[in-house]
């Protein structure tokens, strides 16, 4: 499909306004817009300033920095299956972050939390790299994935279990679960400078993706220098799965479900794929956090929970077809 | 474009694949590298595309890789194709060494040219994965052309194709030669290799063994001592065939 740029872009953008425009304080939908761009007396700039517009441009940014990573990992290891929140780098991610919180260390600086994440995240993404590597097959990839993930709860799990505070411990259970809610504009500053720069050594890396798929010898004889692309992905995931995951908590599946869908629209080249399931994955999240706030307004439904529970079955979906041999 | 290996040693989990192999290749060759399995055929084409480590020298791999690129293709053995991506942009990866980005005039034309010497144009939409194996070869080895190299390295080109495709295969390989490009292939059929190759080299325990034309490195006292067999050579008007017993 030739449209797709203007198609998922124009997509992404209608559920950037959704988002801006869902929310329990039931503004009339001209007027918010008005005090978003204009600003203006009493509650409705605010609200629209400080709680919807942040909570809609982290929708947009994780969502699309989620899709990307996805995009690239199942690139770079040849494998549908991969996807940051599945094979534990969101996991250790949480890990970093939980660590900081627990620390005190988050106290100290604000941009603690974000670095703590990022540092576990690269962990993950670099044991994920040594484990299953590119030669590694589907199963080498799951197993690794297993395992990552594993170490992950275990050290978030002992981190709360030696907490001296339940209450705290039940906060950060809370905020594993995934939510874009009560973000503050200081949220997006955090986040969005590493995750720009992620993004970038990301898409920076494109051509040599599409040169993996003929294999790894055929793509080093293009002139592709394998460790230069790995440290790149490493680094470039690191950057936006830690900030992503100190902000919003893990969120799973955007990175699987969205490369999956766009795959065909694209032609399957991994250098296209990347862009569309940027695009696609902000759509995806911002559709899904609208859904969080139309389905149950009274209770907090967590976002990471919803995305689990639609891409739960795709993924079963996935490791059937690559099980009976059926490429994807 | 020569390639020169010299005293080329290759170590493979501690173990010697290759003993210091002394090679030339010159523009206008087409080198069959024959030999058993496990005689180093593939560890010496890795090895003069710097794709594994070794010691000696080999002029391919001292160049810089982007450089490199635009100087050599290489078929790898495993053929691999990934994603389901369509035959035209299977054959545009082979553009990614040069400027343009795979959509230049001179990248277009590359790419025409490669798919219409494989005989792909009926195929180009395709899904190539969704194509039998022979034609995935062919898409692969158009993907080689497209990178427009004066040199081509293809690790078993023919295995696993039916007789024609093989043909095809060689001829196509013979034709690149005359062109004045450089050719090294390895190739398990005999016959073939002494039919279409300019010079045959034959490797055993990671050694030359012997290196010339085919009536000199298919005599019988090699062939026993490389393969372990009796070889019954009858010459026909085609070329001679050669029948292990």
């Amino acid at each position: 499909m030739k449209g797709w740029p203007v198609t998922l872009s124009v997509l992404a953008g209608a559920l950037l306004v959704a988002s801006l425009l869902t929310g329990p304080a039931g503004l009339p939908p001209a007027d918010a817009l008005i005090a978003l761009a204009f600003g203006g007396d009493g509650p409705m700039p605010i609200v629209m300033r400080e709680i919807r517009l942040p909570r809609a441009i982290l929708g947009l940014v994780i969502g699309a920095g989620l899709g990307l990573t996805g995009a690239a990992l199942q690139g770079y290891l040849r494998n549908p299956l991969a996807e940051p929140g599945l094979i534990g780098i969101s996991g250790m991610a949480a890990l970093g972050a939980v660590i900081a919180i627990q620390t005190g260390l988050s106290l100290v600086a604000m941009s603690a939390l974000p670095l703590a994440a990022m540092a576990g995240a690269a962990v993950g993404v670099a044991l994920l790299v040594a484990l299953a590597g590119p030669r590694g097959g589907s199963v080498t990839l799951i197993l690794a994935g297993v395992a990552i993930s594993a170490l992950a709860g275990a050290g978030t799990a002992l981190v709360l279990n030696l907490s001296p505070n339940p209450y705290a411990a039940n906060e950060i259970v809370f905020w594993l679960m995934g939510s874009l809610a009560d973000k503050s504009m200081l949220h997006v500053w955090l986040a969005l400078p590493p995750m720009m720069l992620g993004a970038a050594l990301i898409l920076s890396a494109r051509r040599a993706l599409d040169a993996l798929t003929l294999g790894e010898a055929a793509a080093q004889t293009l002139g592709i220098s394998g460790t230069a692309l790995r440290w790149h992905l490493i680094a470039g995931t690191a950057l936006i799965v830690g900030p992503a995951t100190a902000v919003a908590g893990a969120i799973g599946f955007v990175g699987l479900v969205i490369p999956h869908i766009l795959r065909p629209l694209v032609g399957a080249r991994p250098s296209a794929l990347l862009p569309a399931s940027a695009l696609g994955g902000a759509a995806l999240l911002l559709a899904a956090d609208v859904a969080v706030r139309l389905i149950v307004p009274d209770r907090d439904l967590k976002l990471g929970v919803l995305t689990a529970i639609v891409g739960a079955p795709l993924f079963l979906h996935l490791i059937w077809k690559t099980r009976s041999g059926g490429r994807v | 474009m020569v390639l020169r290996l010299s005293g080329l040693s290759v170590t493979r989990r501690r173990r010697p694949v290759l003993h210091g192999v002394n090679l030339t290749v010159c523009g206008g060759e087409f080198v069959g590298v024959i030999g058993p399995n496990g005689a180093g055929k593939s560890s010496l084409m890795e090895a003069a595309l710097g794709l594994i480590p070794f010691t000696g020298a080999s002029t391919l791999a001292a160049m810089p890789a982007d450089r490199r690129a635009r100087h050599a293709a290489y078929l790898p053995q495993s053929r691999e194709i990934a994603w389901p991506v369509s035959v035209e942009d299977l054959v545009a990866l082979g553009r990614i060494p040069w400027p343009g980005g795979g959509r230049s005039d001179e990248d277009r034309a590359a790419i025409d040219a490669a798919i219409a010497r494989m005989g792909l144009e009926a195929f180009r939409k395709r899904t190539a994965l969704r194509l039998s194996g022979g034609e995935q070869n062919r898409a692969l080895i158009a993907r080689a052309l497209a990178q427009d190299t004066p040199m081509l390295i293809a690790d078993e080109p023919i295995a696993g194709l039916d007789p024609a495709q093989q043909l095809t295969c060689l001829r196509l390989f013979r034709d690149l030669a005359s062109e004045g490009r450089t050719v090294l292939a390895s190739i398990h059929d005999l016959g073939l290799a002494a039919r279409f190759c300019t010079r045959l080299v034959l490797l055993s325990g990671g050694h030359v063994l012997a290196d010339g034309p085919a009536d000199a490195v298919l005599g019988d006292d090699l062939l026993r001592r490389a393969f372990g067999i009796t070889a019954r050579r009858v010459e026909t008007p085609d070329g001679p065939a050669i029948l292990p017993v």
